[in-house]
């Protein structure tokens, strides 16, 4: 099995992600090595004032987009959120899962019960259903540190199969298969937005809040140390590394996460049922994942882009067999990238770099 | 750099800009020729089976606009996949209404995933029209006035199925197996309503499946051992064949009830062996597509040629196909009587005042009524028992509404 | 006590079909370290084929033998043709292609053949056996025996065959073992290719049982993880063994435990599984792969 996570392991882009804006080089030239400095600070205000364009495209987008296209876009972000935490776990620290459509659906269900049984405002029940969800995350992850790679990703796919069967069963509080209908909640303070307006909003700030957290998160002593756990465990542990407590914190954080995303479903669906939270769910999450990049935070947008959008264009093409239209962009997607799209980016920027400064030092 | 992004960044906008829809007219989806109708099924997923509900109504439509189309229009069928899943029905369905500009939408199927969309179509004040599923909550017309059934629910079956127990068994004991979701629920909820306060404690063995389960051995056993004499068998084709073959093999012979879902005889019964499947029985309201007494039979002719001429690859012995033809019918029948009125309110005033419409592969007998007050188009049924051969029919036509 | 041994019996039944797939699992993890998520559909693709040869009107043992030998050749071109371009890329990436097979594979069945479920006929009597109260059908124990002979098969076979071993090899230390002149991507190819005859066995045993249709083999894969898990992925005799567990468990658990019942019975399936994988993190009979630093 080990094997298995070695293989994964040198993932090139992961590392370059991690060290946050050091140009990707699979060959490890000196070369690059001593143009980081300068690529990096030039990286850093790029970057940043992408960013804030994209930041100002998205709040711009309601005045342009109709309700329907806002929608979809609320649901990519919702994926996102869920796909950057499962990227935390899978793609940072080598912990592969399966199952993570259940906290999904504990959060929705975490939001839904508590608006329908105790008319608790919608907005508390968010960052609850962060918590009821970083605490079942953290006792999955006890347990599921003695599994490694092929084992924890079938344990958890277990969870992934369990979840819709105990969903059924605690009828009283669940609904069960009737699942429980919400009401979409409109804009406060009387702003003059329309409800997908407003969710749009809501989300968009959410989803910057987890990414801003995720990415500190990630590039300090703790993402050195979660990543350092997936490429040389023992190594890391003589480091001083608490490999368990880490391990365990980082399933936690990651189904915080995914559990906050299942909340804002639950909130723009209106409705939450168990047949929403199947077992594809969690395999349409790992697509995402490793479509958009594994251990990348911008990766997670594109996997969200990806499935959110795709299956709907091979709907289009052919009504037939829409999965198999489905199934072969899978597949080309992975030959063309091979290591998701964030990594296909990452890797052609590189070259572009590297294109650059070698015309210049040849005069 | 930078600049470059915020061009982008506007190009983009304007692009999208210019994707988003212009202002709606007066009743959108309808033009002098056309008329645009949206529907969603799952066309990949687990649930696929159904899919070919969406593409025999759409077939049929087909043929309706080779012959014409209705009052001089076509129509226009828009069906999206949305693999069974409730928040993909979701898009899909504002998709139909707030992008494509359906006039209404039509046999949307699915419990969970209409559920989804029930609140939605209300306050758009689109019409929900004969939704396909079999649950209860369809015809409500106080609380949902725009969402309107078809078929007869799972809960006047299960009625349909006390009521005879009742009358003709004497101490019974009453087996029941039943698929754990919404439709095997609402059977077991109907049928042990129909058997009253006194009644329900005749059941004494409730098994369960779920549809990923490879076979339901374990829960035949299980029942077998309670001692019941009566077995309901709220289960779908696949596991229906597995269960009426099981309790067959083991020597159970209860008085057997197996719900419409699977009574087909081809795909079901003939599979499970004519031995094991002698003297089940069922209620019916559409005509078997398998059973030959109605080989000669002029509406089963007509489907078998519509389904060769505009539905080649779909399967003849699919009582989906059926099915769908039937519901077809009916909105060609409701559409017809909107004249050229096709306001929405118009188009749930008139499916809500359906007198006495036969269509032809219902059985005998069997018509559907609609009202302002009622909105559950079929609400008849039929008792049948298997000879061996053929679905004979026995006793008078239940109907629900008495 | 009736009903135990009849529980008993017909969970060894049912677990039988899980073991059948699981050794299929088991197969391709062991010659390419990959697990192959589309297992379950090319078995049940593979079924479809023998149906279409029967329709044709061949013996059923014809069929039988072709549709492996057929399965063989599609497992060995799906390697060559959909696998290798990703042969390099993380194992992530092999995992998504793997996905992407079983949707083509889905969807293609429900268009070419319908969802309609076909009746498959079993090369073993039709009648049930009786012995005391108890009752089992006589493909029931076939499919046990026949997958305890493919067991056996692959015993021998990656034992004290030149190829077997050489096929382990190229799993184990790909980098070695072409060192020594072993041709390692044909031997990934062979893989693919005896797990999907294996696959095709497992399917042709299964339809008798559960019907064929385009998700037949959908729940049964879900049971064929949790029994290859619980047995080791590295032990072919454990996921068999693996399997016989789940099946009996399982009806025990729904028929014994009240409150649990039939609504719970694969989620307590499931939960014992995760018991046995954290005392036992390499399975009942897994290996425990020793790795150096």
């Amino acid at each position: 099995m080990d094997r298995q996570i070695t293989r994964q392991g040198p993932v090139p882009g992961a590392d370059a992600a991690t060290r946050d804006g050091a140009p990707l080089d699979p060959t490890g030239s000196a070369r690059a090595a001593a143009g980081i400095a300068t690529t990096r600070a030039r990286g850093d205000a790029s970057r940043l004032a992408a960013l804030l364009v994209l930041v100002a495209v998205a709040c711009a987008l309601p005045l342009v987009l109709s309700n329907f296209r806002l929608f979809q876009f609320t649901q990519v972000f919702i994926y996102a959120i869920a796909l950057l935490g499962l990227n935390i776990l899978t793609g940072y620290n080598g912990q592969i899962s399966l199952g993570h459509g259940a906290f999904y659906a504990v959060g929705a269900y975490t939001t839904a019960i508590m608006i329908d049984q105790w008319n608790v405002d919608y907005g508390w029940t968010i960052p609850v259903a962060g918590l009821v969800c970083f605490v079942a995350g953290f006792l999955f992850g006890i347990p599921a540190l003695r599994l490694e790679g092929l084992y924890l990703a079938l344990a958890t796919f277990a969870l992934a199969l369990a979840v819709p069967q105990i969903l059924k069963y605690f009828e009283h509080w669940t609904g069960g298969s009737q699942g429980i209908v919400l009401s979409k909640p409109d804009a406060p303070w009387s702003l003059p937005l329309s409800a997908d307006q407003w969710l749009y909003f809501l989300t968009l700030a959410v989803l910057l809040l987890l990414f801003g957290l995720g990415w500190n998160l990630l590039r300090g002593r703790t993402g050195r140390a979660i990543v350092a756990i997936r490429d040389h465990p023992i190594a890391a542990e003589a480091m001083g590394i608490n490999k368990a407590l880490y391990k365990s914190l980082t399933f936690g954080v990651s189904a915080a996460y995914v559990g906050v995303a299942g909340a804002l479903s639950a909130l723009v669906i209106a409705f939450v049922a168990p047949d929403a939270f199947n077992v594809f769910l969690s395999i349409t999450f790992l697509v995402g994942i490793v479509i958009g990049g594994l251990a990348s935070v911008s990766g997670a947008l594109w996997g969200a882009l990806f499935i959110q959008f795709v299956p709907n264009w091979a709907q289009d093409i052919s009504k037939a067999a829409p999965w198999a239209i489905y199934g072969v962009f899978l597949i080309l997607f992975m030959y063309v990238m091979p290591r998701g799209i964030a990594g296909s980016l990452r890797l052609g920027w590189a070259r572009l770099a590297r294109a650059r400064r070698g015309t210049r030092s040849e005069r | 750099m930078t600049r470059r992004l915020v061009t982008l960044a506007l190009i983009l906008g304007l692009g999208l800009a210019l994707v988003a829809p212009v202002s709606a007219q007066e009743t959108p989806g309808v033009t002098k020729t056309e008329i645009k109708i949206g529907n969603t099924n799952p066309y990949s997923g687990p649930a696929s089976a159904y899919g070919t509900i969406g593409k025999a109504i759409a077939a049929y439509l087909k043929k309706v606009n080779d012959e014409g189309g209705i009052n001089g229009r076509k129509v226009d069928f828009i069906s999206y996949d949305d693999g069974y899943s409730p928040p993909k029905t979701v898009e899909m369905v504002r998709r139909l209404v707030e992008q494509d500009e359906v006039a209404f939408v039509f046999q949307t199927l699915g419990t969970p995933t209409n559920s989804a969309i029930h609140k939605y179509l209300n306050g758009k004040k689109v019409p929900h029209l004969f939704v396909a599923t079999g649950a209860t909550k369809w015809g409500n017309p106080k609380s949902f006035p725009w969402t309107m059934g078809w078929q007869p629910t799972y809960q006047t079956e299960g009625k349909i199925y006390a009521a005879y127990v009742l009358k003709n068994v004497k101490n019974a004991k009453i087996g029941i197996l039943y698929q754990n979701d919404d439709y095997g629920k609402d059977y077991v909820k109907g049928f042990e309503d129909g058997l009253g306060a006194a009644g329900r404690k005749l059941v004494v063995s409730r098994q369960s499946y779920e549809v990923t389960d490879p076979t339901v051995d374990s829960q035949i056993v299980n029942l077998k051992n309670s001692g019941a004499n009566v077995f309901f068998n709220v289960t779908i084709p696949k596991f229906a064949v597995q269960a009426i073959k099981k309790a067959h093999d083991i020597g159970w012979k209860p008085l057997h009830l197996l719900n419409n879902v699977s009574a087909s005889v081809d795909v079901v019964l003939k599979p499970a062996g004519i031995e094991a499947s002698k003297d089940l029985i069922t209620a019916l309201y559409l005509k078997d597509p398998t059973d030959p007494q109605w080989k000669n039979d002029q509406g089963m002719k007509d489907w078998l040629a519509f389904m060769q001429k505009y539905y080649p690859e779909g399967n003849t012995k699919d009582a989906f196909n059926v099915y769908a033809y039937t519901v077809g019918q009916g909105l060609v029948h409701v559409l017809k009587q909107c004249g050229n009125d096709l306001s929405r309110a118009n188009v749930m005033k008139q499916a809500a005042s359906i007198k006495d419409l036969s269509l032809p592969l219902l059985l005998p007998g069997i018509k559907v009524n609609t009202s302002p007050t009622d909105f559950y188009p079929i609400e008849q049924e039929q008792l049948a028992k298997f000879d061996g051969e053929r679905w004979v029919l026995f006793g008078e036509i239940y109907d629900a509404r008495r | 006590m009736e009903t135990f041994i009849q529980q008993v019996v017909s969970g060894l039944a049912t677990g039988g079909i899980y073991g059948s797939v699981a050794l299929a699992l088991v197969m391709i993890y062991q010659a390419t370290d990959v697990v192959n998520f589309a297992q379950g559909e090319m078995a049940m693709f593979s079924t479809y084929l023998a149906w279409t040869l029967l329709q044709a009107g061949l013996p059923y043992w014809a069929a039988f033998f072709l549709t492996v030998a057929i399965s063989f050749a599609g497992g060995l071109l799906i390697e060559r043709v959909i696998v290798r371009p990703v042969e390099q890329a993380p194992v992530l990436t092999i995992v998504i292609v793997c996905i992407g097979l079983l949707v083509i594979l889905n969807s293609v069945a429900g268009w070419i053949y319908s969802y309609i479920q076909k009746p498959f006929p079993s090369p073993f009597p039709q009648t049930p056996i009786h012995a005391g109260a108890i009752v089992f059908g006589a493909h029931d124990i076939g499919v046990i025996a026949v997958t305890l002979v493919v067991l056996a098969f692959l015993y021998v076979f990656f034992r004290y065959t030149t190829l077997g071993l050489a096929m382990r090899a190229a799993a184990q230390n790909p980098i070695s073992s072409r060192l020594v002149g072993i041709r390692v991507g044909w031997m990934l190819a062979l893989g693919w290719a005896l797990a999907a005859a294996i696959g095709a066995v497992a399917g042709m045993m299964v339809a008798p049982i559960v019907f064929l249709d385009p998700t037949m083999m959908s729940g049964i894969l879900i049971y064929a993880f949790a029994s290859a898990t619980l047995g080791g992925f590295t032990s072919p005799g454990g996921a068999v063994l693996g399997g016989l567990l789940v099946g009996v468990t399982e009806n025990l658990v729904g028929t014994y435990v009240p409150f649990i019942g039939t609504e719970l019975k694969l989620t307590v399936a499931l939960a014992m599984i995760l018991v046995v994988l954290v005392v036992k993190p390499s399975g009942l009979f897994g290996r425990v792969v020793v790795r150096r630093v």
